[in-house]
């Protein structure tokens, strides 16, 4: 195979440009083979080279003193105290999932597993943030369908909790659905394994399921533009193997309490090729791999194939010498393949062998380094002016259509298809503002959110970003965690394009000044690009995962009513800012004007203040004010309690404004009268806008006497039924 | 009172079940790794949930004809005390320790919530601190929970009080909405809610406590 | 030589997939399909030559492992 010649065409087909080939040929001095231009293909290739988007991604802040590894290695590592850490990421799994759902999903479950557990961590819980076209595209249940099978499918089965996560439906991705997964585990400080190989002479091992065809150029495919021919695609797509990943997590960990191993890396997109050049290429070294070595399912399988299959649920260590057989024992145990592969090289090269020859030899340096960088030309998105958001006669019946539609309803029918509480931790399972997973035998508890309004970033990515990171970092506030530090995935459009790239560059400036001002750095994250079909773009979707820790998991807050004649505490202040909100799309069916400002120092003062009441223990129900503004979070939480509430809204707002408003920095609280009367002379005492609006009891959702005036059966039944009926309507014939 | 939980590949209760008996009985159970079965003689074995073998074929299809297995058959007909939550009781039915079988869901989808149930015997090991017809709430996470059998088995079962447990309304279109049953010498309980799972406030409730006190009771 | 064996849900017991896989072809605009039932295919390569043989250790793997008869029958081919 490697006698074939390399044509234009052939090069095109890679998804390599002419320059970039150039690049290749200089970089090795000569020509490469079929098999090397393979594997500088997938290097290059924007998934794995990050050649559009590093430069910006630099600028964002990664540090801070609780931040053990930031970006750049498998996952996130960041301190949690007396000897523990978090490790996290989130990553896309976007093109396979619309390609084919149920696999799609899943493997992305399992390709984010790996990258946690790689790096020593148990895996205690998985997330997702999920993006649907319109409920109405003929696609859209099904594809929803499939997506949910799978991402249960694979985490139930592997026995890690799926938390909560988030589901939103936008018809930018009727072509494009976005599927991003995240994990979190944990690991104690001194027992966290990187990728740097290191030791000349040392054993490559090959561990977890065979080899075979699959998915060979997911990761090309992942960066490149869908076109209507991609549901012929199907054949790249890899399926996963929960079942071997459950023996994989058990036999790694087994292998990591030991001393045996220098390096771990887990084989996702680009499999054998990426793992082996990140590990030389952090290390400094060079590997010899004899391709004759590896576990292979399928006959007469030529190196190219196995450099580049994505087949899952495989492994590459580098092991101390002499700890071969005892780390054979460990995998035989569990069932799984173990293959001494190849060695460690001082020649800095990754160096093929296949049936006696060599089949491939390409600097290592050159696969990483020389990867083309592009600052590729923006135009920033221009600024939206503020508008007049028409209010509506009937508002009983807006905001029965908000809480009952696709946005806002209840998410039940699909958590409920995930085990969320297996391990035995999980204290506050999905539906409120975040998970929030026990540190195992101890009285810490990780606080979780994933989070992101895409429409504010397609109406002001800056604003955008900063909105993102704000808004996960409220829904861990508002649980009484203490916000740490964020993973992302930036799912956009093509960068070639000046307004696509100039989102991307908004949306990360936003991103970065808020993980500045709010102390919450990026530690992991993933670049998604080329999300568009037929030229059209999705809406720009950086997703955001934070992570953050209590240190008393009894002192929590859900967002559930407690109890009858509970007072409501508003903190913050609300401004008419209906631009770019829920309301003005769903109801008015409209996307105009400049989406709320987000005040990150405001964010600050009233997070902290609302933190520390959930800290001392003053308050247990707590809910930060985000889509559908301060209805929609009364609405959630009188459902979520079986409690009916009464609130008057004055001040100089129109009614509609003051309840649909979608201003930042808010939090509505419930507490006894007289905690909630100390509350307020707190707030007052520190600067911050507060106001006790009305009381928690009855049966019916009432503002302003009957402005709003809805019987809490008929609000729960519309925010239950919306999803169950929606789906009531997929042909079923998955399982 | 000393446990034993048997581990198989693509077990994942294993660790939950263990911290339920550890916090209620004061004792660390025995670990058994699905190929060690010599293991040392226990007062009570628990088959835990997960998707052991990977749920391939028929759920505990495989576990079932495991080597471990026989010890647990020999033990439980010699009158062990034998718990099989979720995989576990599939794997009790698939080795026809317990009648029946559980079939895929009848809507097909997995299902994971808290459901209410009512105790339908107080007169065996594991139920005997509820009291007659208690509801009480567990949750379930199961694919494969619709519990099967022919309507003479379901009329001897619910006629000897070898039913256990039945949830309060239609979960997974069990027959008879059973949730969980026992042999008809009474040492041997099969069910797919979780009991391991509700055993402190903090995750939601208690009622699953009692059914290990029950058996603690009994055996001390 | 290959064993074919078919494992399908005896007579009345309830079908949740066949009945859904009924139902979306109804949907699909499939008319006069009374009923679906699903069941399992599988296929060994046997190294056993004697046809006799091959018959009997097949319907033992069927009764131990490979269908559950509580619910259960299978049909064995060989080739």
């Amino acid at each position: 195979m490697n006698d074939i010649q390399i044509t234009p065409e052939l090069v095109a087909e890679h998804g390599l440009t002419s320059e970039e080939y150039e690049r290749i040929v200089k970089a090795m001095g000569r020509e490469p083979n079929y098999t090397e231009l393979g594997i500088y293909s997938v290097m290059w290739s924007e998934h794995c080279s990050y050649k559009s988007s590093r430069f910006h991604l630099k600028k964002l802040p990664t540090e801070a003193p609780w931040v053990i590894q930031g970006p750049g290695e498998n996952a996130g590592v960041i301190d949690i105290g007396d000897g523990q850490a978090a490790i996290f990421k989130m990553e896309s799994h976007n093109h396979p999932s619309y390609i084919e759902p149920y696999q799609g999903a899943a493997t992305g479950v399992g390709g984010i597993l790996r990258d946690v557990f790689t790096m020593g961590a148990r895996p205690v819980a998985n997330m997702n943030a999920l993006r649907f076209g319109e409920p109405d595209h003929p696609k859209t249940r099904h594809l929803l369908a499939g997506v949910v099978e799978g991402i249960g499918g694979y985490g139930n089965c592997v026995g890690v909790p799926t938390v909560g996560g988030e589901t939103n439906f936008d018809p930018s991705y009727n072509g494009n659905i976005l599927v991003n997964a995240m994990t979190v585990g944990l690991a104690d400080t001194d027992k966290i394994f990187y990728c740097a190989a290191a030791g000349v002479g040392n054993p490559v091992v090959y561990v977890g399921s065979k080899t075979g065809r699959d998915g060979i150029h997911g990761a090309t495919m992942a960066s490149a533009e869908f076109t209507e021919d991609s549901e012929e695609k199907r054949p790249t797509v890899q399926v996963g193997d929960p079942f071997t990943e459950k023996l994989l997590i058990e036999a790694c960990l087994e292998l990591m309490a030991t001393d045996a191993i220098i390096a771990i890396q887990d084989m996702g997109a680009a499999g054998l090729t990426s793992s082996s050049v990140e590990m030389a290429s952090k290390g400094g070294v060079g590997f010899e791999l004899d391709l004759d070595k590896v576990p292979q399912r399928e006959e007469n399988m030529l190196p190219y194939e196995m450099m580049l299959s994505e087949s899952q649920e495989r492994m590459l260590m580098v092991l101390k010498p002499g700890r071969e057989e005892m780390a054979q024992k460990i995998f035989e145990k569990w069932e799984l393949d173990f293959a001494v592969i190849g060695h460690i090289t001082d020649t800095g090269n990754l160096t093929l062998k296949f049936g006696g020859e060599v089949v491939g030899d390409m600097p290592i340096n050159s696969l990483v380094e020389d990867a083309p960088e592009y600052e590729r030309p923006y135009v920033p998105t221009p600024k939206r002016e503020a508008v007049d958001v028409a209010p509506v006669n009937d508002l009983n019946k807006a905001v029965l259509d908000l809480v009952g539609g696709p946005n806002l309803c209840s998410r039940r029918w699909i958590w409920e298809q995930y085990d969320h509480m297996v391990m035995g931790d999980t204290i506050q399972r999905p539906g409120g503002d975040a998970a929030v997973v026990r540190v195992h035998g101890t009285d810490k508890a990780l606080a979780i959110s994933t989070d992101v309004t895409p429409r504010y970033c397609y109406a002001d990515p800056v604003e955008g970003g900063r909105q993102a990171v704000a808004e996960t970092w409220r829904n861990i506030t508002a649980v009484g965690g203490t916000p740490l530090a964020i993973t992302n995935c930036l799912n956009f459009g093509n960068p070639e394009r000046k307004d696509i790239m100039g989102q991307f560059v908004g949306c990360l400036e936003g991103m970065g000044e808020a993980c500045r001002a709010l102390d919450y750095p990026i530690v992991s994250g993933n670049v998604s690009l080329y999300n568009e079909t037929n030229g059209s773009g999705i809406l720009p979707t950086p997703a955001i995962g934070g992570v953050g820790v209590m240190k008393n998991s009894d002192r929590m807050a859900t967002i559930a009513f407690k109890d009858e004649g509970e007072a409501i505490v508003l903190i913050g202040e609300t401004k008419n800012e209906l631009g770019a909100s829920l309301y003005q799309r769903e109801i008015l069916g409209e996307d105009a004007g400049a989406p709320p400002h987000v005040d990150l120092a405001l964010e600050r003062r009233n997070g902290d203040f609302v933190r520390a009441l959930i800290e001392n223990g003053q308050v247990t129900t707590c809910h930060d004010l985000s889509d559908g503004g301060l209805i929609a979070a009364l609405a959630d939480m009188a459902i979520a309690g079986g409690i009916g509430v009464n609130v008057a809204v004055d001040g100089d707002l129109p009614l509609h404004a003051a309840l649909f408003s979608e201003t930042q920095a808010r939090y509505l609280i419930a507490a006894d009268t007289e905690v909630a009367e100390t509350i307020r002379k707190e707030a007052k005492d520190a600067g911050i806008p507060v106001e006790i609006i009305g009381a928690t009891g009855g049966d019916r959702l009432r503002v302003n006497n009957d402005a709003v005036d809805i019987p809490m059966s008929e609000l729960a039944k519309a925010h239950t039924d919306w999803m169950p009926k929606f789906m009531a309507k997929e042909i079923l014939t998955t399982g | 009172m000393k446990s034993a939980v048997i581990v198989f590949p693509g077990s994942n209760c294993d660790r939950d079940m263990a911290v339920a008996l550890e916090k209620i009985t004061g004792t660390k159970p025995l670990m058994v790794w699905h190929q060690d079965y010599d293991f040392e003689t226990v007062d009570f074995i628990a088959l835990p949930g997960g998707f052991s073998y990977g749920d391939y074929l028929r759920c505990g299809a495989m576990s079932a004809r495991s080597h471990v297995m026989k010890e647990v058959i020999k033990r439980a007909n010699d009158g062990v005390p034998t718990l099989g939550i979720c995989n576990g009781f599939q794997i009790l039915t698939e080795t026809g320790l317990l009648p029946g079988a559980l079939m895929r869901n009848a809507n097909l989808h997995f299902v994971c919530k808290d459901v209410a149930m009512t105790v339908e015997n107080t007169d065996t090991l594991f139920t005997k601190d509820y009291a007659g017809g208690e509801e009480i709430i567990i949750p379930v996470a199961h694919h494969d929970g619709n519990y099967f059998a022919d309507d003479d088995t379901l009329d001897r079962l619910e006629g000897e009080g070898q039913v256990a447990f039945k949830y309060t309304s239609d979960i997974n279109g069990a027959q008879r909405q059973i949730a969980g049953i026992t042999n008809a010498r009474g040492n041997i309980l099969g069910m797919m809610p979780h009991p391991e799972r509700m055993i402190e406030p903090a995750l939601g409730g208690s009622d699953g406590r009692k059914l290990f006190t029950s058996l603690m009771n009994t055996l001390n | 030589m290959k064993a074919r064996i078919h494992v399908t849900l005896k007579n009345g017991v309830l079908d949740p997939q066949g009945k859904a896989i009924e139902h979306a072809l109804g949907n699909m605009g499939f008319d006069g399909v009374n009923e679906a039932r699903q069941g399992k295919f599988i296929e060994l390569e046997l190294a056993e030559t004697d046809r006799e043989k091959a018959e009997t250790a097949v319907d033992e793997m069927c009764r131990k492992l490979l269908a559950n008869t509580v619910i259960e029958n299978y049909s064995i081919e060989l080739e």
